[in-house]
């Protein structure tokens, strides 16, 4: 695709971003200066980034047209969400980057979103296959689960910005599990076939939840600081509310596995590439685009 | 016995826009059940800030009046315009009536 000439001529072909440059930003990616409460800021960016990203392939497409607009609207907070986390990581790294660059302008080892949400969960979704709406159902469930879990205990953070950013997203995340939570039930005590697909779906989620309490350094540091919860802290008020509706949902909670994904350190699953490919396109297609 | 359907049943939305002000009806939509119906009334009708209460109620719970009948039922009243409070001089300081 050719951009039209108006958009072309302020950026030569191959220009490559100066910082500081007047004429605004550029097409090649941004340098992260990453230090533990940035990379501790956009693991929950990028979680609510690439999650809203995954729902938005729903919209047009949802079971009924009343929960596709249900999925839009939590495609919409989570945007919400991200764009406020950015925007206050940007301040926190000091390069002057906004939200747009650090969306639109980072590399995939430069995301640290949770491996859970790169994960197709839409059947026909391009490059995505083997997803299904039971998969989006469980997934908005445990993530909202953990998200309202830590949003809950951000709100007490040493930062105010964050605190603030937390004390809002916390109404959103608590419907939002309440929601998904209602599906869950209907999905695992529906149907022969629903409760089929949804057991498939957990079996298939499970083992990505680990990383959701896996501490490390970055916890360590944001815990010693004020700033938030490492993420091990997380787990029992998590797991408490998850098999409560699991077990009125019929499910038996999966057995916990070794294995542990790694999309919060910047390594990511096959999956991730055409997320960004897609989200990133049109930014670095006509720099600095705005409508 | 009735037929397997796949249609979920239609709900009709009421939304209070502010406190005080009466719940009107603004639209209906399928859900499986009253809680779900009123979840997706919220997604659906209050998503730009219309509402502060959501009712729903079954749209076949709903009796209403025979189209046909609409003559019969509301045209007598066409010439009865003494039923029409129009015919008092108000004082200048009622205002709004």
């Amino acid at each position: 695709m050719v951009p039209p000439s108006s958009l072309r001529s302020r950026h030569p072909e191959g220009a490559p971003h100066r910082p500081g440059d007047p004429s605004g930003a550029g097409t090649s990616s941004i340098a992260l200066q990453l230090t533990p409460p940035v990379q501790y800021v956009l693991r929950i960016a990028d979680t609510c980034l690439i999650h809203a990203q995954r729902l938005a392939e729903w919209c047009g497409h949802g079971p009924v047209l009343e929960e596709d607009i249900a999925l839009t609207n939590m495609a919409l907070d989570l945007l919400g969400q991200a764009r406020s986390l950015l925007s206050h990581a940007g301040r926190l790294e000091g390069q002057g980057h906004d939200e747009d660059q650090l969306a639109f302008l980072r590399d995939e080892r430069d995301f640290f979103n949770l491996t859970l949400v790169e994960q197709p969960m839409r059947r026909s979704s391009a490059h995505a296959p083997g997803g299904d709406f039971a998969d989006t159902v469980l997934r908005n469930f445990l993530l909202a689960a953990w998200l309202k879990t830590l949003w809950t205990r951000l709100a007490a953070s040493s930062d105010d910005d964050l605190a603030a950013i937390a004390g809002k997203a916390v109404k959103e995340a608590r419907y939002h599990q309440q929601h998904a939570g209602d599906w869950v039930l209907r999905l695992g005590d529906g149907t022969e076939e629903s409760a089929a697909r949804l057991r498939a779906a957990l079996d298939r989620a499970w083992p990505y939840t680990h990383e959701m309490f896996r501490r490390d350094a970055v916890d360590a540091a944001a815990e010693a600081a004020g700033l938030g919860p490492g993420r091990d802290v997380l787990r029992e008020a998590w797991l408490a509310e998850v098999a409560a509706v699991l077990a009125a949902a019929k499910l038996a909670r999966p057995a916990d596995t070794p294995f542990l994904s790694t999309g919060t350190l910047g390594r990511h699953s096959e999956h991730m590439g055409f997320i960004l490919a897609e989200m990133q396109s049109l930014q670095r297609q006509y720099p600095g685009g705005r409508w | 016995m009735s037929a397997v359907t796949n249609e979920w049943p239609l709900w009709e939305v009421f939304v209070r826009p502010k406190a005080g002000l009466d719940h009107k009806h603004c639209g209906s939509l399928h859900a499986p059940d009253a809680k779900m119906a009123v979840q997706l009334a919220r997604e659906v009708y209050t998503r730009r800030q219309e509402g502060t209460s959501v009712w729903v109620v079954k749209s076949s719970d709903i009796t209403a009046s025979d189209p046909g009948d609409k003559g019969m039922l509301f045209d007598p009243m066409e010439d009865k315009v003494y039923r029409h409070p129009t015919f008092y001089e108000l004082p200048e300081s009622v205002n709004h009536m």
